[in-house]
């Protein structure tokens, strides 16, 4: 099947914004009579639901942050009767307290169709046996999967997360062709299955990987592609959004993000002001139809770019390019924002360098400098002094032209950058501001 | 004449330019018995290149390498060397005429004899050539 739901997913684009305005106005004027949080925020702000007239008008609302979702901890910013409300999820709470999020039937319905849309575009439907290796329970994943890929007719598989052995043995047994689980899981599974003296690429069925909720990068991609046999395909989603929602289509290229759910817009997370498509920026997001727990202009934190030429699978709702880190740490050199992601990302491409680095930001009289460091790849190693410092003049070039702004670098020997587990703690900032 | 037995192989280590990275390799040679012949150190913005004749350079390199070295073998020429005014012009001048390039070069000074170590860009031409002017080459299995 090409479109679960063609009528929305090709909806001309002049149509679907119509739809999203209709929605917007719902929507706001919705929360300034019934939720006390977004009318006191709206009021704080200057704005009533008189004043939007347009979708452009939807910067006039004041945002939302995940603060509010902890302030308002338990469910102060639930906006239905708790018994019009069929579900909880709770976010773990390892970053803070954690977050509520209540479900009415019909957002369990929508969040459902959002991923049903979504795993067909990516080429999985009725006949796949899906493998869902999300953690079930108070994390949005596993049931989220699993709804989604009932609703479209495959078999679904729950084993959530743990026992590997056993899950490679389902696998095996009930041919499974599909499988939703974390990046880093789905490379675990290959080498406990090597272990086992089974090749996923060849002893299985997988095919088809959904994969998300970690950082990952096209390198993994081809990783998973090369040792496991299987095409991987990104997923997005948080717990206040509902969860996962959204993932690619079979072009790989960026996430189709559904217009009658959602309406993103790409903020420099410094001025805050509109990024026009293509340019990076902070992902803050407007819930069109949620209604347990309204989500207007939320900033997400997430750094990505909207897409908004139109994707040879016929889809006319834009995408989102893959997630290339995080708000919290950008660093602004010389005024312009800079990612510890792009590094990663531009290093990736030369294979002079290893992946590791470090950053170190100082300040020579009113200039920033940034020096990053990397390890010399051992291939790379030459007797000659002049082809080493050619090797460091080329990451400096590649560096320079993918971030905009001056950088020096400094190779040092293999090994020697700290190497981190989870959270990466890679700028070094000595600059006194 | 075969050059290849004039070819020595010499080790060369990548090194941050910080305190200590000659002492972890000087040490390593050490207790692995392996006697360091000649050195020398080139030094760019933040990092160096330690090069090294060693009697057992494939001990050398496997030590090296299993420390985290970044370690290569370069082919490299040794040659006598007058060790009176004028011996370093004779062979330089002998290059020159030639055309070939002397990449880096480094050398020291014995009881006897000088020794000049080269790295030169065409190394089978200049050890003909040294050859056929009556230099002394040293062969690598005299060393190690």
């Amino acid at each position: 099947m090409r479109c679960w739901d063609p009528r929305i997913e090709e909806m001309p684009v002049a149509d679907l914004r119509k739809l999203q305005f209709k929605l917007l106005k719902t929507l706001v004027y919705r929360v300034y009579s019934f939720s006390s949080f977004y009318h006191k925020r709206m009021k704080e702000a200057g704005v009533h639901p008189d004043d939007i007239n347009s979708l452009e008008d939807i910067i006039r609302l004041p945002f939302m942050h995940k603060k509010d979702l902890r302030d308002t901890y338990p469910d102060g910013l639930i906006m239905s009767e708790q018994e019009e409300l069929v579900r909880y999820h709770v976010s773990s709470g390892t970053t803070g307290k954690p977050t509520v999020v209540g479900y009415t039937k019909n957002d369990i319905y929508n969040w459902t169709e959002s991923l049903a849309r979504a795993l067909t575009s990516a080429g999985i439907g009725r006949g796949d046996v899906m493998q869902v290796s999300y953690g079930y329970g108070l994390f949005t994943g596993g049931l989220g999967l699993h709804y989604g890929a009932e609703r479209i007719g495959a078999t679904v598989l729950p084993t959530s997360v743990g026992n590997t052995e056993r899950q490679i043995e389902l696998m095996q047994d009930l041919r499974v062709t599909a499988i939703a689980c974390t990046p880093s899981y789905l490379l675990h599974m290959g080498e406990v299955a090597e272990k086992m003296g089974v090749s996923i690429k060849n002893d299985t069925l997988l095919r088809k990987a959904i994969v998300g909720a970690e950082p990952w990068s096209e390198q993994m991609r081809l990783r998973i592609k090369e040792s496991l046999g299987v095409d991987a395909y990104d997923i997005y989603g948080t717990s206040e959004l509902s969860g996962p929602l959204f993932c690619e289509c079979e072009y790989q290229q960026g996430f189709h993000v559904w217009s009658d759910l959602i309406y993103p817009e790409i903020l420099d997370p410094d001025s805050q002001k509109p990024l026009p498509p293509g340019e990076r920026g902070e992902l803050v997001v407007t819930m069109l139809q949620k209604d347990g727990l309204p989500i207007i202009r939320y900033r997400t934190g997430d750094i990505t770019a909207i897409r908004e030429e139109p994707c040879p699978c016929g889809r006319t709702h834009p995408r989102l390019e893959r997630l290339s880190g995080r708000v919290d740490d950008m660093l602004i050199i010389r005024g312009i924002n800079v990612f510890p992601s792009q590094i990663e990302h531009a290093l990736l491409g030369i294979p002079e360098v290893a992946e590791h680095f470090m950053i170190e930001v100082d300040r020579k009289g009113a200039l920033d400098e940034m020096l990053i460091k990397v390890e010399l790849a051992k291939e790379a190693f030459s007797d000659k002094i002049s082809d080493l410092m050619r090797t460091q003049r080329h990451v400096e070039k590649v560096l320079k032209s993918s971030l905009n702004v001056q950088v020096s670098v400094e190779l040092t020997e293999p090994g020697t950058l700290p190497r981190f587990e989870g959270k990466a703690k890679r700028v070094i900032d000595k600059r006194l501001i | 004449m075969s050059c290849e037995q004039y070819m020595i192989r010499q080790i060369s280590l990548f090194s941050e330019n910080k305190p200590g990275r000659l002492a972890a390799m000087a040490k390593a040679c050490q207790e692995e018995n392996v006697n360091i012949l000649a050195f020398s150190i080139a030094e760019a913005e933040g990092f160096g290149v330690i090069r090294a004749l060693v009697d057992k350079p494939d001990v050398a390199f496997k030590k090296l390498t299993s420390m985290g070295f970044n370690v290569a073998f370069t082919h490299v020429i040794a040659v006598e060397m007058k060790d009176e005014p004028g011996g370093l012009f004779e062979i330089a001048s002998k290059l020159s005429e030639a055309g070939i390039n002397i990449e880096y070069s480094y050398a020291f000074s014995g009881k006897n004899k000088a020794i000049l170590i080269l790295r030169v860009d065409q190394v089978e031409e200049a050890i003909r050539l040294l050859h056929s002017h009556k230099f002394t080459l040293i062969a690598s299995e005299s060393i190690q």
